[in-house]
């Protein structure tokens, strides 16, 4: 019971952090309708400047200027390419982001090497002990830190200018730009904000009990496309359910290998794109998403 | 067949037939991998250029051609705790077999292929590289697990594709080990498969999938079977990647499990790309590019600037082809809708029109902006 606990909490905590990064999706795609596979490389930028940074100017400056450093990029992805890509459908924009994500993760694999780079967070190896449940504080910290930024998020995108301008766009682009929405500004907005929580996903993804940032990241990130898949790729509460269903997913898997070894080794990785699989055949659209209709 | 496309063909044909002559075993062996890559690209071609499916999934179907293959033709070898299965069929057998079995693994995934379509199907395929990777590491027997196992040469009629040493054939004064016999069988898969695909293409289920493409429903009102479709397309692009996992398996002489995964998907995506979505040329022309890239700046490395040799600091060849093909990806999307291909039918209309009132330009396959998906 106590290690279900533990892994329940650790599950949630790693969810939340995959929905961080799903949101960061969901969010995209409701902006520009662009199904971004550079978003794994996002995460990698952002681990990557504060690791480099962290010692120099220590660990929070270092963290807002990864934070920042993956909005800039994400801002300047949407500048550069998507804005001028000339294409009508969107499936071409997916392959492009793929194109960029060759380059980046590339790059940054090769600046990385075969090191493993510690980010300074301040939680460190600690553990919180609760009775008999023992979880690492860089795990609640987690827990929390994701959970306070996205609901700030849903609020931003609730109440705000730019959140009602976001949600007017992705409803309808030509009615909003005729309301004087700025499409460039909502959509370079929305890659901007999806590179910062892709950056602070990143930091709760390689502390511990993670040893720390290394060139597996952006294969760890990849587990966040199933989750929003099976949220619903147009629905950030899709991105949150998906998120925390993966997470939970993956640490039980994870925790229960023991038990489940004759199903092989490394279930843990593939577990969440099972789950993804079983959910899309029953619902092609995702938990929450909306179900395309076409009126003919 | 106009007279230029019979000049074209007749001159490749030549050049098919004289390089294993004159080039010596690595260029041959990069020769193949683009060979192997150009069928597997054709295949992907027709599913996410001609009929609009994304799929980030294909090396999941070369693996399945290639471990296909190694297992229905090895013998089992007994080896207490390495040992490896086998149905110790004929090769020729067995190479039908994998691809059919690639096949098969097409169909088991068509629920979701005839169901799903654009980001949720490009998502859910790359669900397949993953659970292909866990399946092949665990799957010892038939896989050989993490190190792979070795490739039984195909041998049709007695004629053995691999090095003969006791009984070498010299043609011309040049021995043929098994890269040049490998290589004229290439030739033949390739233009086998090419120009099935271009029947396809050019017949009624091409008119049909580009229907999808362009517009699903008026596809399905105009009594195109959508669903079916998709399958079926998503069943024969993974035939073809079955192949070219043959292919590659037969090349390489030794599986290994690591080699296909995540990064081949995605360089397959970016061949069809950069070479020309929806068309059997572009596909060509993209894999040529992106499997000869590495090699050729291995080759130029101590003449070209920013590269650096194997083991110093700096960009290796390996890794400046990577950003140098994820480049071209975003430069051929932002600058030359219909790809390399559409950029060499531009040239050759301008040239045309410059030396005489050249004919008006024929349907030509390579998608224009607005029907390009």
């Amino acid at each position: 019971m106590i290690t279900f606990i533990e892994l329940l909490v650790n599950g949630i905590s790693i969810g939340a952090v995959y929905a961080l990064i799903a949101l960061g999706f969901v969010v995209i795609f409701k902006a520009t309708e662009v199904v971004n596979f550079a978003h794994a490389s996002l995460l990698l930028v952002g681990g990557f400047i504060i690791a480099k940074t962290h010692e120099s100017v220590g660990f929070w400056p270092a963290l807002l200027l990864g934070l920042a450093g993956a909005a800039v990029l994400g801002a300047l992805i949407e500048f550069l390419v998507i804005r001028r890509a000339n294409v009508v459908n969107h499936s071409v924009l997916a392959i492009v982001t793929i194109g960029v994500d060759i380059v980046l993760t590339t790059e940054l694999t090769r600046q990385i090497g075969t090191e493993v780079l510690a980010l300074g967070d301040p939680w460190g190896s600690q553990v919180l002990h609760l009775g008999a449940v023992n979880i690492p504080l860089a795990r609640i910290a987690a827990l929390l830190a994701a959970s306070a930024v996205i609901a700030a998020f849903l609020l931003a995108f609730k109440y705000t200018n730019w959140g009602v301008a976001m949600r007017a766009t992705a409803e309808d682009a030509e009615t909003a730009a005729l309301m004087g929405v700025r499409r460039g500004r909502v959509s370079m907005g929305a890659w901007a904000v999806a590179g910062a929580l892709a950056a602070l996903a990143a930091l709760f993804m390689c502390i511990f009990p993670t040893p720390g940032l290394d060139r597996t990241v952006t294969a760890t990130a990849m587990k966040a496309f199933p989750a929003a898949i099976l949220g619903g790729l147009d629905s950030t509460t899709g991105a949150l359910a998906g998120g925390l269903i993966i997470g939970v997913t993956e640490s039980l898997v994870s925790g229960y290998q023991g038990e489940l070894v004759f199903l092989g080794r490394g279930l843990g990785d593939v577990a969440p794109f099972l789950v993804m699989i079983i959910v899309l055949l029953i619902r092609p659209a995702g938990l929450f998403g909306t179900r395309e209709l076409a009126r003919v | 067949m106009s007279k230029s496309t019979l000049l074209w063909s007749v001159a490749l044909a030549a050049a098919a037939v004289v390089i294993p002559f004159y080039l010596d075993a690595s260029w041959l062996q990069d020769g193949l991998f683009a060979m192997a890559a150009a069928i597997g690209a054709i295949g992907l071609n027709l599913l996410t250029g001609a009929t609009g499916q994304l799929s980030m999934g294909h090396a999941f179907f070369l693996a399945v051609g290639a471990f296909g293959y190694v297992y229905f033709a090895s013998v089992p070898a007994e080896g207490g705790h390495a040992a490896l299965d086998g149905l110790g069929l004929p090769t020729p057998v067995a190479a039908v077999l994998a691809v059919l079995l690639a096949g098969a693994a097409g169909g088991l995934f068509s629920p979701i292929a005839a169901r799903l379509k654009g980001a949720y199907l490009g998502i859910a395929t790359l669900a397949l590289i993953f659970i292909g990777h866990f399946v092949m590491s665990n799957a010892t027997p038939v896989t050989g697990g993490h190190n792979g196992r070795p490739v039984p040469p195909l041998e049709v009629f007695g004629f053995v594709f691999a090095d003969t040493p006791d009984a070498p054939l010299v043609i011309a004064g040049v021995p043929f080990g098994a890269l040049e016999r490998l290589w004229f069988l290439g030739v033949v898969l390739l233009l086998g498969a090419g120009l099935f695909a271009r029947g396809v293409l050019r017949g009624r289920p091409g008119r049909a999938m580009n229907t999808i493409r362009d517009h699903e429903i008026a596809a399905g009102v105009m009594g195109v079977p959508v669903a079916r479709y998709r399958a079926g397309v998503f069943v024969l692009s993974s035939m073809y990647g079955g192949l070219a996992g043959v292919l590659i398996a037969l090349v390489f002489q030794q599986t290994v499990p690591d080699y296909f995964g995540l990064l081949l998907a995605l360089s397959y995506l970016a061949m069809i790309i950069i070479g020309g979505l929806g068309s059997v040329a572009g596909a060509v022309i993209g894999a040529v590019f992106v499997s000869m890239l590495p090699r050729l700046l291995t080759r130029y490395s101590d003449a070209l600037p920013l590269i650096v040799q194997p083991g110093q600091e700096g960009v290796g060849a390996a890794e400046a082809a990577q950003i140098l093909y994820g480049l071209a990806v975003v430069v051929v999307v932002l600058f030359l809708p219909g790809g390399l291909l559409g950029l060499v039918t531009q040239l050759r209309l301008r040239t045309g029109r410059r030396i005489a009132s050249a004919p008006a330009a024929k349907h030509s396959l390579t998608p224009t902006p607005e029907t390009r998906n």
